[in-house]
């Protein structure tokens, strides 16, 4: 095991043993916060390995995000499914339809790929809309305390709730972190600096594309799935175009094309629209503020300054 | 109510549905084919018109048509003048890269929307039409005594309704004019044509794209002046013309004018008509799979010839 690679498992594993150890000592309030913004930053997670890693922005996240979890809540709602199977039905709903999407999405790039990804996005949304019957649209439903018991583990409970957010999160960044110096991620990588460059070395891009499409999506989805588990709550704002733009702005600030930068952008973000929305009610205002910032000034985002600047070989 | 008449309802709803679609649309198609951008906040300059709209009418007080033709001028020109201030900071410094304008608009829309919010408010409120007399429409139908002329109850419209169409056709063969008989418009026909070739003939392309943006955005906030007697200025308003927008311009064929005024028409209309049959929410499904279906297997738009 080379040095690099031990500074990059300490590093990537010390975040995960720290956020272990915070769930000994934050208030109750810092501590459901931060169960959900593990659950978030891995849906943001998933997002990366799509834009950051691939080169590809999509504007559409939402989609999968509600396929998760509409996929474990309708079936544990209506079909009377235990978690378990709930949450497995809403990875396999969200990979499904992350494949479906791409297959349409990948014939186009650029600007169209973008409107594309958001038109289907809001198809979605109006669709969960339209079936107001069982979704119950932009009210949304509650999912039982009885129906979230996990083999024999009460997922409402703080502490429960916490450490399944964690080990969710754990889950993808450690997946990340595998995906983006194996050999399939090093092509993404490559597609997204020089696409015709790659092609002529005789990999596949589309196939390539696809899978990153089909684990991003699939990522997103198990975090939609987790998330509606975790608080107990499905609701069609969760496939609104908000959604899709949040995991970018996330992703954006914390640092695009690298694997801590999500976590690091939804943490800052969380906080920053938490505080502002003690002050005023027009929080958005702040995303807005700082997707303008940050494009103009910023593009690396936190992490992607970090590697400028003090370490080059960050993952 | 028979449904013939019905048809000619929807078909007149539809119609000032269309005029106004048209204008939003056409300014969003001119910042995309000259500048090749996407304006997403395009919405929100819709939603500033009429928000201004409500503020000079408010503020003029005096017979509603004072404020209304004073809110006609003032309301597009403001709105312009953000846009190309807009341009100026961010779109110019980032070098109108497709992909970070995209971004950075859709930071502007929640940027515009939010302070609407702070400073105008959640509520609703209505701008008073100029003019608003109800005109009763005749219908023709075969009855016991062969064809009878008959006033069917419910079938009516407005003055002010006829005249949005007349105003925004008006408006549009003056885009018209501007683009193909003006010299400015020849200028950002050059640019749009081909913006390397147009700075080395001494173009001032910076200059035409603050010009085109906020021409676009004027256009936006001067369709939403129109249609705020009969809907009423809020702060979210800006969602569905944007998405209506897109739809149109995308189907009309990226950056070609005629085909985006052409789809508005048969957007517009055929809205006014499905909604008669089938629920909302369902027909905006399928039009925005349409939109999406359309740029994945026809890129160019139903009407255009070219590659985008």
């Amino acid at each position: 095991m080379s040095i690099e690679t031990r500074r990059v498992l300490a590093l990537h594993g010390g975040l995960v043993a720290l956020l272990i150890g915070l769930h000994f000592v934050l208030p109750a309030y810092h501590h459901g916060n931060l169960a959900r913004i593990m659950v978030l930053a891995s849906y943001a997670i998933g997002y990366n390995i799509l834009f950051g890693y691939t080169g590809l922005l999509s504007l559409g996240h939402a989609l999968f995000f509600a396929a998760g979890m509409y996929g474990m809540a309708l079936t544990i709602q209506h079909a009377g499914f235990t978690p378990a199977p709930g949450l497995l039905s809403g990875i396999v709903a969200g990979a499904l339809i992350s494949g479906a999407l791409a297959l349409l999405a990948l014939r186009t790039t650029g600007v169209a790929f973008m409107i594309v990804t958001l038109m289907f996005a809001q198809a979605g949304y109006l669709t969960i809309l339209y079936f107001g019957e069982y979704t119950r649209g932009d009210e949304g439903f509650v999912i039982q305390t009885a129906q979230r018991v996990l083999w024999g583990i009460d997922l409402s409970d703080p502490a429960n709730r916490y450490f399944a957010a964690l080990s969710l999160f754990a889950i993808c960044l450690g997946l990340s972190l595998w995906l983006v110096r194996a050999p399939f991620g090093r092509v993404l990588v490559a597609i997204r600096e020089n696409e015709e460059r790659v092609r002529m070395l005789g990999y596949d891009i589309y196939a390539h594309k696809l899978g990153a499409m089909v684990i991003s999506g699939t990522m997103a989805a198990a975090s939609g799935a987790v998330y509606g588990l975790l608080f107990g709550y499905a609701g069609a704002s969760f496939a609104s175009v908000q959604y899709s733009i949040f995991p970018l702005l996330w992703v954006l600030l914390g640092g695009a094309g690298t694997v801590l930068g999500p976590f690091i952008g939804t943490l800052f973000m969380f906080y920053l629209i938490d505080l502002s929305s003690g002050i005023t009610s027009a929080y958005m205002l702040i995303a807005g503020v700082t997707l303008v910032a940050l494009t103009l000034f910023a593009p690396q985002g936190l992490a992607g300054e970090v590697r400028r600047r003090i370490w080059k070989g960050l993952p | 109510m028979e449904i013939g008449p019905y048809i000619l309802l929807a078909s007149l709803e539809g119609a000032v549905t269309a005029a106004v679609l048209a204008l939003t649309a056409v300014g969003l198609s001119l910042v995309f084919g000259v500048m090749r951008v996407v304006n997403i906040a395009h919405g929100e300059f819709f939603m500033l018109g009429a928000v201004i709209a409500w503020y000079v009418a408010h503020w003029m007080g005096g017979h509603p048509a004072l404020g209304f033709v004073a809110a006609l001028v003032v309301a597009p020109l403001l709105v312009g003048a953000i846009a190309v201030a807009a341009d100026m900071t961010i779109l110019k410094r980032l070098d109108y890269d497709p992909e970070r304008t995209i971004v950075a608009t859709i930071g502007l829309l929640y940027i515009i929307q939010q302070l609407t919010l702070m400073s105008y408010g959640p509520e609703a409120r209505p701008v008073e039409a100029p003019f608003n007399q109800r005109i009763a429409l005749p219908w023709i139908e075969r009855g016991e005594s062969g064809w009878q002329f008959y006033y069917p109850w419910g079938l009516s419209t407005t003055s002010y309704k006829l005249a949005v169409i007349g105003a925004a056709g008006a408006v549009l063969c003056g885009v018209w004019a501007l683009m193909t008989r003006t010299r400015i418009g020849l200028v950002m026909r050059a640019t749009q044509a081909d913006r390397e070739m147009a700075l080395a003939f001494g173009i001032p392309v910076e200059k035409v794209y603050a010009l085109v943006f906020g021409l676009g955005a004027g256009l936006a906030a001067l369709a939403a002046v129109l249609i705020v007697p009969i809907q009423q200025a809020h702060y979210l308003m800006g969602a569905d013309p944007l998405l209506l927008s897109f739809i149109v311009v995308i189907i009309g064929g990226l950056g070609s004018l005629p085909g985006t005024v052409l789809a508005a028409v048969l957007i517009g209309l055929s809205d006014g008509i499905i909604s008669v049959f089938f629920s909302p929410t369902l027909a905006k499904i399928l039009a925005t799979l349409l939109v999406g279906l359309v740029l994945v297997f026809r890129p160019q738009g139903l009407f255009g010839t070219r590659a985008a």
